[in-house]
């Protein structure tokens, strides 16, 4: 157990808060997985939370994180049906889905209307519950809480989150939508989403996580998520999130990819104060493919920092990465992306772009592409951009009789759409593109001409 | 049409029109002709509105309207169209996108019913045709890996399409071969009417064989120091510009 005597006081209340999880969970969580989480909990204490003085963290600075007196969140709902969500962006896609308010599962909220009975769409509060076997080989033994304070903090105090298990063979046209709300209570929250993907050998899937702050209030976020991809398995997973203004949102996504399997990732980043998101894809079989594309849109004060990290551990396998930005007034960005060959991962084939359209003078952005190869036969490439609106693509648009706002917007829009239409799966881009079209100045006027 | 009276414009504190005055009724085709560094590039620019270029003196009056005091998008509404020399590439914006939307803030303006998707293609199959584009081309996006005589070509396609009453070419003609430059030219003639005018600056005197010019100006040194009947185009093919300097140091000399 943890001594009572912690040297380390702003981790103190989230050892209080596992303690007492722990007293709740009794019964209803197997042993392995309180090993893990009595694992995770030490390895926070001891972490400690990052500070800018570490290389990693240099340019974000979490301790408003750190200060804030998060209370573990609970189940809320004031009147929320599946009617009233529809205005959400991201709230009215007609697909299966799975609702959770503040990290719990909503029953009431969800519906798996249309899904094979194969697949396995679950609460994993559930799942641990009922039947954790299945899930034991997988659950927490990708994303390294070992080496990083926020996974180690989810993996200790995740309450509740998704299951999506795609067995054999099979191949699920519809996505499946994982949707994480915030009621946004008086208190401050701290909510540690949890969500396993796995992918058995050739099946096929899309996953789209969307959180969403339903009120203006400080939370925070602190989602894990991992994704197994099997021999020849191939899996679109979307991430968006549109936090509340006031919301601190840290995110890791980790990916695992077999001989042969595709994964493409979409990471949107819309809303939040504070916004950490971190990807990592181990390519760990022959032929494995994986695309990691991005997208911030921030202005205000929001601060946004991508972490990615591509891991080419075998031979023959290929990955492009791009990430897009467009920050506003006084926003501050962060991309930071490593692609790591090992040593014989020969044939690799790996692309990253950069670029950011930084629409005030104000705004910041520190990009930094990282590139450790171990091996000599091999093809990768980086690139990153920052600059302002073309003057003369805006003159050229004006020329023609666009205005200046919708020429503006156009061309915002035409930067972002470049990773938008890289969106496989058509719900999601749509819905994306909508998102942009209410965002950008006169962006009915840009939905008309396109 | 169009009136310009003593117009002075600066670039970065240098002066590149020194006193223009020109003057285009309804209907007729004026050439600006000069050597490289003329101005003539400028005067294009200036009237399509472009802000890098500041006017220090003189005045531009547009169907009767102060030219000068108009944004670009307006100037673009009220009839105004500059084929650009060096077109500019739009990455991630088709080129239907840009023209729809172009047309239909020329319509709204003009008190016109907007057209939609439908109706705009079938409003540009032909007039791709007339240009020999092809069919493909229209769904890129704007200009983007476009050779140069394409980009030229889109140029007359989206000026044939926005049906200006004053077109502006700016050295449209430069890098063509023989068969663009016919086509661009066909593009031009094809628009031709007694309430329409062209101001075509060019380099060279081989386009106005195909587009007749009601009168020539050659512009040297931010100034017109000549202006003439479409023969003088021809008289400067066969002099060059070297001329020019000759008649400025005599000018000065006297």
């Amino acid at each position: 157990m943890i001594e009572a005597t912690q040297v380390n006081k702003d981790t103190d209340p989230y050892l209080s808060s596992f303690a007492q999880l722990q007293k709740e969970l009794e019964g209803k969580q197997p042993p392995w997985l309180q090993q893990i989480r009595q694992a995770a909990i030490s390895r926070f204490s001891d972490l400690g939370f990052p500070t800018s003085a570490q290389e990693e963290w240099k340019y974000t600075e979490v301790a408003p994180i750190r200060r804030t007196a998060f209370k573990p969140a609970a189940y809320e709902n004031n009147g929320l049906t599946i009617e009233s969500l529809t205005g959400l962006t991201f709230g009215n896609l007609q697909c299966p889905r799975l609702v959770f308010l503040n990290g719990h599962y909503s029953a009431e909220l969800s519906s798996l209307k249309g899904l094979p009975e194969t697949v396995q769409v679950k609460s994993l509060a559930k799942v641990l519950e009922q039947h954790p076997d299945g899930v034991e080989p997988y659950l927490a033994r990708y994303a390294r809480y070992q080496d990083h304070p926020f996974v180690a903090l989810n993996t200790a105090l995740f309450q509740d989150g998704a299951l999506v298990h795609v067995p054999k063979g099979e191949v699920i046209q519809e996505p499946i939508h994982l949707l994480y709300l915030s009621t946004g209570a008086e208190e401050a929250m701290a909510i540690h989403p949890r969500t396993l993907i796995l992918a058995d050998g050739s099946s096929q899937v899309s996953v789209l996580e969307s959180y969403v702050g339903l009120q203006e209030g400080v939370y925070f976020t602190n989602s894990v998520t991992e994704i197994v991809a099997a021999e020849n398995a191939v899996v679109d997973h979307y991430k968006l999130h549109q936090e509340s203004k006031g919301a601190f949102h840290v995110g890791t996504l980790q990916v695992h990819q077999a001989r042969d399997s595709t994964v493409r990732t979409f990471n949107g980043t819309l809303g939040g104060k504070l916004t950490r998101n971190e990807v990592n894809v181990v390519l760990d079989g022959e032929g494995a493919k994986c695309d990691l594309d991005g997208l911030y849109l921030i202005s205000g004060s929001q601060h946004v920092d991508n972490h990615t990290r591509l891991e080419h551990a075998k031979p023959h396998c290929s990955s492009r990465e791009m990430y897009k930005g467009i920050l506003g007034e006084k926003a501050s960005g962060v991309f930071h992306g490593r692609i790591v060959v090992l040593p014989g991962a020969q044939k690799t084939d790996s692309k990253q772009t950069n670029n950011n359209l930084l629409l005030s003078d104000e705004a910041q952005i520190s990009t930094k592409p990282q590139l450790e190869i171990y091996a000599n036969d091999v093809k990768c490439t980086h690139g990153a951009t920052i600059g302002q609106l073309d003057p003369d693509a805006l003159f050229y648009l004006r020329s023609r009789g666009i205005d200046e706002p919708a020429a503006r917007s156009l061309l915002i829009y035409a930067f972002a759409s470049q990773v938008v239409n890289r969106i496989k799966v058509d719900l999601v881009r749509t819905e994306l593109d909508n998102y942009l079209f209410s965002w950008l100045p006169e962006g009915h006027l840009i939905r008309e001409a396109v | 049409m169009l009136e310009i009276k003593n117009l002075h414009v600066e670039v970065d504190g240098k002066e590149i029109l020194r006193g223009i005055d020109l003057k285009v009724k309804a209907g007729e085709v004026h050439s600006i002709m000069g050597p490289n560094g003329s101005g003539k590039s400028t005067l294009a620019q200036v009237l399509a509105g472009r802000e890098t270029f500041e006017v220090t003196a003189g005045e531009v009056s547009y169907e009767g309207k102060d030219l000068l005091e108009m944004a670009p998008e307006e100037r673009a509404r009220q009839g105004i169209f500059l084929a650009f020399q060096y077109p500019v590439e739009i990455p991630g914006v088709s080129n239907t996108y840009f023209l729809k939307a172009a047309l239909n803030a020329l319509r709204k303006e003009r008190g016109e019913e907007e057209v939609d998707a439908m109706d705009f293609l079938a409003l540009i199959k032909d007039k791709m045709k007339l240009l020999g584009m092809d069919e493909t081309l229209i769904s890129r996006p704007v200009n983007e890996g476009f050779s140069g005589g394409e980009k030229k070509r889109n140029e007359i396609f989206q000026m044939v399409v926005l049906e200006p009453k004053l077109a502006i070419l700016d050295e449209t003609d430069s890098g063509l071969d023989i068969d663009a430059l016919k086509i661009a030219a066909e593009g031009v003639n094809s628009l031709r009417s007694p309430e329409r005018s062209f101001i075509v600056v060019t380099h060279y005197q081989r386009m106005l064989n195909y587009i007749v010019p009601d009168a020539v100006h050659v512009l040297y040194e931010g100034r017109i120091v000549k202006s003439g009947g479409k023969e003088l185009a021809l008289e400067l093919e066969e002099k060059g510009y070297s001329w020019l300097e000759d008649k400025t140091a005599t000018a000065v000399n006297s």
